[in-house]
């Protein structure tokens, strides 16, 4: 709870860093290459903000489905390439599910989601000691219309660091 | 008054009936609802104010009014166009007068404060074509409690009239939902089966979902985030104290109690794989019902406990299973179209209600406990979690709007599929679960 507080901070003063720095670029044009540097020397790789914009945080799924596409699968392999450059960061993966399902299944899916991003993370050689699961079934939709374009978004399992 | 006993209620509150003397002699009245029916032409019935002090006594005949005409069986004659008023309760009504307004069933009674502080509340149920007296009681209680006398009363007209238990004298706990979709805040609460009386049981700080009462009323098992960490819970309504139920390593969800409130049942999910445990209250001993590499959860006892019913995605997609208490002898009892879920067991035993997917619609059906003689009660876009009214009358669901401003409601319908009402409530609300009567 503390770290993902502190990294929420972090994310924080480094976009209010960039803003800073979009600013001054419309004064001061001169001097926008050293603001924007600043900002990406507070963005460390093994951030929170890294993860997302470099990595990749997010695997999404099919209807019922938990199996990895290709597409996850390289996402996830760029995941574990990560974890083992940042040998200090733990993850949790969190499973979701869409609207479409009752509760108590999506509670299911959704660790079922996030243990088959789990063991695709071992396989690829990350320690299980770092990497925690945690169902949100259909509690948490980050899409919020009633529609597949949406729901598509939300069967998701998305990592943060612990 | 030889029939004097004492009713225990879930708020640790006392209150004393009493069988009121027949007047003017006792009858065997014919006046009956058959309820056996699909779709019961209701019982037109008439309900005076009752008499005594203040507004108690119209306020009294307002949640029997309310009740009765709820229930779909019986529809109150308008108070406007009573002949007859301000009877007491220990007059004979004229009944010509409730004739020729079309009533054929008459409430009357008193509402007064006794000498010691307590609320006397008597009435008497008459059948206005035969012009005989049907029922009548008295109740002793704390001022304050009204409310719950107004819903034994239209309990003890109902059960006279239709030769069923009563409901009213119920509650309902479920999910309290506010805030974004994607941050709805969930909150325990309890009300009154009518919507009143409402009150939160959790503060919202944890993620809270599928709140079931114990077979006593007095607690409550359920999912909490506790920590974030998806784990069951026991919580005493009366205290406010909490436990995890269990040493568990991985999410425990979808509990509910056994019929003897000695164990919990629920789904343990472990590296994704999710199956059925109990757990004894009292000797913490758990138990593995199920091991399958699917989903088995929603677990729900037969009333006589020796049977379970549940869901489970081993045979590729959601259907119902039941097996005995101790895990042996799992068959598959739906085999319709589309997809079964959150089964639970009537308190009568003989019907088990689900959620049904079918073509991307949500619908609240029954079927008997062989998987035969499936009933669909309603449908729409979502329709999910039935509940039972302890007599196995009615059931309560919740439905969820369509679209990212749109919240979940709760609903009844009756097992026959006609009645459907909305419950109100605060705030969006889900996850009913419906109290036992407690007499």
């Amino acid at each position: 709870m503390g770290q993902s507080t502190k990294s929420k901070i972090l994310i924080s003063v480094a976009v209010a860093g960039l803003t800073l720095a979009g600013c001054a670029s419309t004064t001061q044009p001169a001097s926008t290459s050293t603001s924007t540097g600043s900002a990406s020397t507070v963005t460390p790789s093994s951030s929170a903000q890294y993860l997302v914009q470099n990595v990749g945080d997010r695997v999404f799924f099919q209807t019922d489905q938990s199996n990895l596409d290709g597409s996850a699968r390289a996402t996830l392999r760029n995941q574990a390439q990560w974890l083992s450059q940042n040998s200090s960061v733990n993850l949790i993966i969190e499973g979701h599910a869409d609207e479409r399902g009752t509760r108590e299944y999506n509670l299911a899916l959704g660790a079922r989601r996030a243990n088959a991003v789990r063991d695709f993370l071992i396989s690829e050689g990350v320690n299980g000691s770092r990497l925690q699961t945690i169902s949100y079934g259909k509690e948490r939709p980050v899409s919020l219309c009633s529609e597949e374009a949406c729901w598509s978004k939300n069967r998701r399992s998305v990592a943060t660091i612990r | 008054m030889n029939a004097e006993f004492s009713v225990s209620l879930s708020r640790r509150l006392q209150v004393m009936v009493l069988v009121l003397l027949l007047m003017p002699s006792v009858a065997l009245a014919a006046l009956k609802i058959d309820i056996t029916q699909g779709n019961v032409e209701p019982l037109p019935i008439a309900v005076l104010d009752f008499a005594g002090d203040g507004t108690v006594g119209q306020d009294l005949a307002g949640v029997i009014v309310a009740d009765l005409e709820r229930s779909g069986l019986f529809r109150p004659v308008d108070r406007e166009a009573f002949i007859e008023r301000n009877i007491g309760v220990n007059v004979r009504p004229r009944f010509g007068d409730w004739r020729v307004i079309n009533a054929l069933a008459l409430v009357t009674g008193r509402a007064v404060q006794h000498s010691d502080g307590r609320l006397l509340v008597e009435f008497r149920l008459w059948d206005v074509v035969a012009e005989e007296q049907m029922a009548g009681l008295q109740f002793f209680t704390t001022p304050k409690n009204w409310r719950r006398i107004g819903h034994l009363v239209a309990d003890a007209i109902y059960e006279r009239l239709t030769g069923e238990t009563g409901y009213f004298d119920t509650r309902i706990v479920y999910v309290s939902e506010s805030g974004a979709k994607n941050n709805r805040i969930k909150r325990l609460a309890i009300m009154d089966h009518d919507g009143f009386a409402q009150s939160e049981l959790t503060r919202g700080n944890a993620l809270a979902l599928t709140p079931r009462f114990s077979p006593t009323a007095q607690e409550i098992t359920y999912l909490s985030y506790y920590r974030n960490k998806p784990r069951v819970y026991l919580l005493n309504i009366e205290t406010g104290q909490q436990e995890v139920v269990g040493d568990f390593p991985g999410m425990t969800f979808a509990p509910r109690f056994s019929p003897d409130g000695q164990k919990i049942i629920m789904s343990l999910e472990r590296n994704g794989n999710s199956n059925i445990y109990t757990m004894d209250l009292r000797t913490r001993e758990t138990r593995r019902l199920t091991s399958s590499l699917a989903i088995d959860t929603a677990p729900c006892y037969a009333p006589d406990g020796s049977q379970v019913v549940f869901e489970s995605d081993r045979m590729g997609s959601q259907q119902l299973y039941v097996m005995e208490a101790d895990g042996s002898n799992v068959q598959r009892i739906s085999y319709g179209e589309g997809r079964y879920a959150t089964p639970v067991w009537s308190p009568r035993g003989d019907l088990i209600a689900f959620t049904k997917t079918l073509n991307g619609r949500f619908l609240i059906g029954v079927m008997k406990t062989d998987g035969s003689g499936e009933r669909i009660l309603t449908e729409g876009y979502h329709n999910e979690g039935p509940a039972w009214s302890p007599n196995g009358r009615v059931i309560a669901f919740f439905r969820e709007g369509r679209g990212a401003d749109q919240g979940p409601t709760l609903w009844t319908v009756d097992v026959t599929g006609y009645n459907e009402r909305p419950i109100s409530t605060p705030g969006w609300a889900s996850d009913p679960a419906w109290s036992p009567l407690i007499r």
